[in-house]
């Protein structure tokens, strides 16, 4: 293989790559303060049509319109997830249950294609897309250029937020709180935390971040809206915090790599690669299954790290 | 009274405290307070003492803001308060270090100690300063621990000195500790003991609960005796005695001979010949009831071969035949490091073994590789010619090994079970219990009733999840599963941590049943008071091997303190009477 088709190849991975490190990253925080989100999927899903739809109504300079646009899909993934909060911490509904419902209520057939309807965006195309920006010029660079310095203002968004992610969970005191509250509530209680408003601050900023990786689809890859766009991003965002132990800087690279196999077929044939296309479609599959079975032998099981009150809803007098 | 009491001299103006008036705290089904009156003057170490399931922790829980009582009112230093969380109780200056520990294990000791603080570097955590910190705070209290260690990894009596690091690291102007001695070692006893007395000396207010009548009689000023949710009464430490409280907790007088042995009053060897072991009347109650091991269609297996087997009485059979033979084994611990290295022991039939030691010597990582849960790298365990070493928890319950293990709401029990269903965890595959792998529910609830009432655990119905229930409880729920069974080798951490006098002392009239139907019983307990009241040979264990071995009868708590402090005995061990007449 030549260098530019593993040039091409890395970046078409990031650009795939790039909603599932916002939507992980989000249902990450989620987990980490033991609420499982199943309804990532309906909260990308609503990001995106809203986004878009913002994006097609403001008129002024292109870049402020997609920066509202994009605080507006934020805002609509984490309503979507206050409700889930609301459901599963204070009515202690089943998160699983709760979880599913929301993608079910707003995923295909249901809000989000409701909204596209009611708002008319299907099949318009869309006026403003966030285009690469060329980082100090560096984009020239051969090899690293493209792939570090010429990407668009999301990419570099997720990787400010893995870093900070990474930064907050290890390094702040909020962050050390978080830890504890999903490992052991009863133990952070007792010291002094607020379990509660910790899980919901956490599982809606998680939302916020799903509602972002919606948007990316639209408002990045390919400016138009169909209903279910994001085609099950949401639920390999949910595989991969699982995949990357909970750990920021490993769902980074996992998004990739899922980003890699989901583009790889394109790309290859876009360069005149023949492989049959059965092949790539299976491929994130497979590595689903290789993944799994990595995860699961007993040296990664005793790092694993799953925090131990995931889904476990926490009644303090219940002791 | 208060003139008695050397508080008085400490007590700043006539206000106390802490006051809490007519707390009542129910729960479905069980009132656990009813109307308690407690109060804490500032430089008191306060005592609650009662039962298990009596109601302290949960008086001390709702003072903790874990409970909102249903009745009653707190005042602190005069003035009304309403706590309604932990947080509030840490913002009044109230420190708890609770039964079950509330740690997060996968968190290390300093951070689980930087929890809910405030950091000198903002929002950013401090561990540099916070690990100094507790460098200093354990070296002036004695207390070892290792900042950097992960939770996950420690014992439980590490584990302990880190709830009491974390609460002197607050700063609390009243600390409450319920049953912060259970798993600390005597000489960790005497180093809290001195730390909590300089607290109050400080003018800090402590509450402090215990099972053990010596130390409580030894460190407090006032006892406060509850009794079923109901206070009894309040007695100034320096007139009371032991058997003026056990009779407040229990209701009526215990046989004075019980009470010697289980509070460990004697010092030294306590006088264990048969003819002194006059049962408790519960006890002897129970005994002679029918069904008692096992539930009724189980058959009880005969034990022939020993001659004391059926009697029933506790009297120390002729050891028979070695049981249980450890050899040469070599057991990881979780740091990787060696935990027991090279140990052998054997136990035989009909007798008690009592490893005593220090926490931390490799007493838990040998228990869990008996008990299938851990795997040695080397040498071998053989329960009556079936190798353990490397197998399973059910390839040595298949062979006759029942195990107690030491950490009893990790390992123990499934706490969202119902009592009956931890009752039956290990025995639901009984042919009496289920057929054609279905539960069979009248024989069920007919053995766990059985069970609830010989061992008096309180619990409001069999179907109450297991959590609920008090500590000494819990404790008493495992005993009673493990011991209903009939085992032919019965391993036993920590016996009766947890348990009030009276409870403990039937669980020991249990296990020296256990012995006089001739199975070998190990057991391991940091407690000394009961190794050498229960077992016929004591092996000291020092940094994962048995440095000695000791008879209760001929050795003294001090020399055994000794090896246990890593001091070689002298002349050979003396071996003792193998078997105890
Ligand atoms: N969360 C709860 N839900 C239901 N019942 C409870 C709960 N907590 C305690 N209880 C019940 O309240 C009673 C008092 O329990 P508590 O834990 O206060 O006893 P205790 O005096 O601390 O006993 P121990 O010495 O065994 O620790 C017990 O009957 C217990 O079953
Ligand atoms: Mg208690």
């Amino acid at each position: 293989m030549n260098t530019d088709l593993i040039v091409a190849v890395i970046v078409s991975a990031i650009a795939y790559g790039t909603p599932l490190v916002l939507a992980g990253l989000g249902e990450l925080l989620a987990e980490r303060s033991g609420v499982l989100n199943l309804g990532v999927e309906g909260m990308m899903l609503m990001g995106a049509v809203t986004g878009f739809f913002v994006s097609q109504q403001l008129g002024g300079p292109g870049w402020a319109v997609l920066i509202v646009a994009m605080i507006m899909a934020a805002v609509a993934g984490a309503l979507m997830a206050l409700i889930h909060a609301f459901l599963s911490i204070t009515v202690r509904v089943n998160q699983i249950v709760s979880g599913l419902a929301l993608t079910i209520f707003a995923g295909m057939a249901g809000l989000s294609s409701y909204a596209g309807q009611v708002w008319g965006i299907g099949g318009q195309h869309g006026l403003h897309q966030l285009t690469r920006v060329d980082l100090f010029g560096l984009g020239e660079i051969p090899v690293i250029g493209p792939i570090l310095f010429d990407q668009d203002p999301f990419v570099y968004l997720s990787w400010g937020l893995v870093v900070l992610v990474a930064w907050y969970l290890y390094r702040t005191r909020t962050g050390l709180y978080l830890r504890a509250v999903g490992e052991s509530p009863r133990s952070a209680d007792a010291m002094g935390i607020n379990v509660t408003r910790y899980r919901y601050v956490h599982t809606t900023v998680g939302g916020a971040l799903a509602g972002l990786g919606g948007a990316y689809f639209t408002l990045a890859i390919a400016p138009i809206w169909t209903d279910g766009l994001t085609a099950g991003a949401g639920w390999i965002a949910i595989a991969l915090v699982i995949f990357a132990f909970w750990r920021p800087d490993v769902l980074l690279l996992g998004a990739y790599l899922f980003g890699a196999l989901s583009s790889l077929g394109f790309t290859l044939q876009a360069h005149g690669v023949q492989m049959p296309s059965e092949f790539f479609s299976s491929l994130p599959y497979l590595m689903t299954v290789v993944v799994l079975a990595g995860a699961s032998t007993t040296l990664a099981r005793r790092r694993i790290g799953t925090p131990a009150s995931l889904g476990v809803p926490y009644v303090r007098e219940e002791g | 009274m208060e003139g008695t009491t050397p508080a008085t001299a400490r007590i700043r103006d006539g206000v106390p405290l802490l006051e809490m008036r007519g707390i009542t705290k129910r729960f479905a089904g069980v009132v656990a307070d009813d109307g308690v009156d407690f109060d804490v003057r500032a430089g008191e170490i306060h005592t609650l003492f009662g039962e298990n399931g009596a109601g302290k922790s949960t008086l001390m829980r709702v003072l903790y803001g874990f409970h909102h009582p249903d009745a009653g009112e707190i005042r602190l230093q005069g003035s009304p308060v309403s706590i309604a969380s932990p947080a509030d109780a840490i913002r009044h200056g109230i420190g708890m270090i609770h039964q079950h520990f509330m740690l997060v294990n996968t968190l290390s000791v300093a951070d689980n100690v930087a929890l809910g603080l405030r950091s000198s570097r903002g929002p950013l955590t401090d561990p540099g300063r916070v690990s100094e910190r507790i460098r200093q705070l354990s070296e002036t209290y004695h207390l070892q621990v290792d900042p950097q260690a992960l939770i996950w990894q420690l014992s439980v009596g590490e584990r302990q000195r880190v709830e009491i690091v974390k609460a002197l690291y607050r700063n609390a102007t009243l600390l409450i500790l319920d049953e912060p001695t259970a798993v600390l070692t005597p000489q960790e006893v005497d180093d809290l003991f001195a730390v909590l007395r300089r607290m109050a000396e400080d003018g800090k207010g402590l509450v402090f609960i215990s099972h053990k009548v010596r130390e409580v009689l030894g460190l407090s000023d006032r006892i406060t005796v509850l009794r079923a949710g109901h206070k009894v009464g309040t007695l100034p430490a320096a007139s009371a005695t032991r058997d003026q409280l056990v009779q407040m907790m229990v209701g009526h007088a215990l046989p004075a001979r019980d009470l010697a042995a289980e509070t460990g009053a004697t010092e030294g060897a306590p006088d264990r010949t048969p003819s002194d072991r006059a049962p408790s009347d519960r006890a002897t109650a129970i005994e002679s009831g029918p069904g008692v091991t096992v539930g009724a269609g189980t058959p009880v297996t005969p034990i022939p071969a020993t001659p004391a087997a059926g009697a029933g009485t506790g009297a120390a059979a002729a050891a028979g035949a070695p049981r249980l033979v450890v050899r040469d084994l070599t057991v990881r611990g979780d740091r990787g490091a060696d935990a027991v290295r090279g140990l052998s022991l054997e136990v035989r039939g009909g007798e008690i073994v009592g490893i005593a030691g220090v926490s931390g010597n490799g007493q838990r990582e040998l228990a869990e590789a008996i008990a299938g849960l851990r795997r040695p790298s080397s040498g071998s365990i053989v329960l009556e010619g079936t190798e353990l070493a490397g197998g399973s928890p059910a390839r040595g319950r298949a062979v006759g090994l029942g195990y107690v293990p030491e950490e009893r709401m990790r390992d123990g029990v499934v706490p969202d079970f119902s009592v009956a269903e931890n009752l039956l965890l290990v025995d639901s595959h009984e042919p009496a219990f289920s057929r054609l792998g279905f539960l069979r529910s009248g024989e069920i609830r007919r053995h766990c009733e059985e069970l609830v009432r010989t061992f008096d655990i309180r619990t409001p119905t069999l179907e109450a999840p297991a959590r609920t229930l008090s500590g000494g409880n819990i404790q008493k729920l495992i005993m009673a599963r493990e011991l209903s069974r009939e085992p032919r080798v019965l391993l036993v951490a920590q016996p009766t941590r947890g348990i009030d006098v009276a409870a403990a002392q039937y669980i020991h009239d249990r296990l020296r049943e256990q012995r006089g139907r001739g199975i070998g019983v190990l057991i391991i307990s940091e407690d000394l008071d009961e190794v050498m009241a229960l077992a016929d040979r004591i092996l000291v264990m020092y940094e994962g091997a048995i440095i000695g071995e000791a008879a209760p009868r001929a050795s003294t708590r001090a020399s055994i303190g000794l090896m246990m402090a890593g001091v070689r005995p002298e002349a050979p061990a003396d071996a003792g009477p193998r078997a105890t007449a």
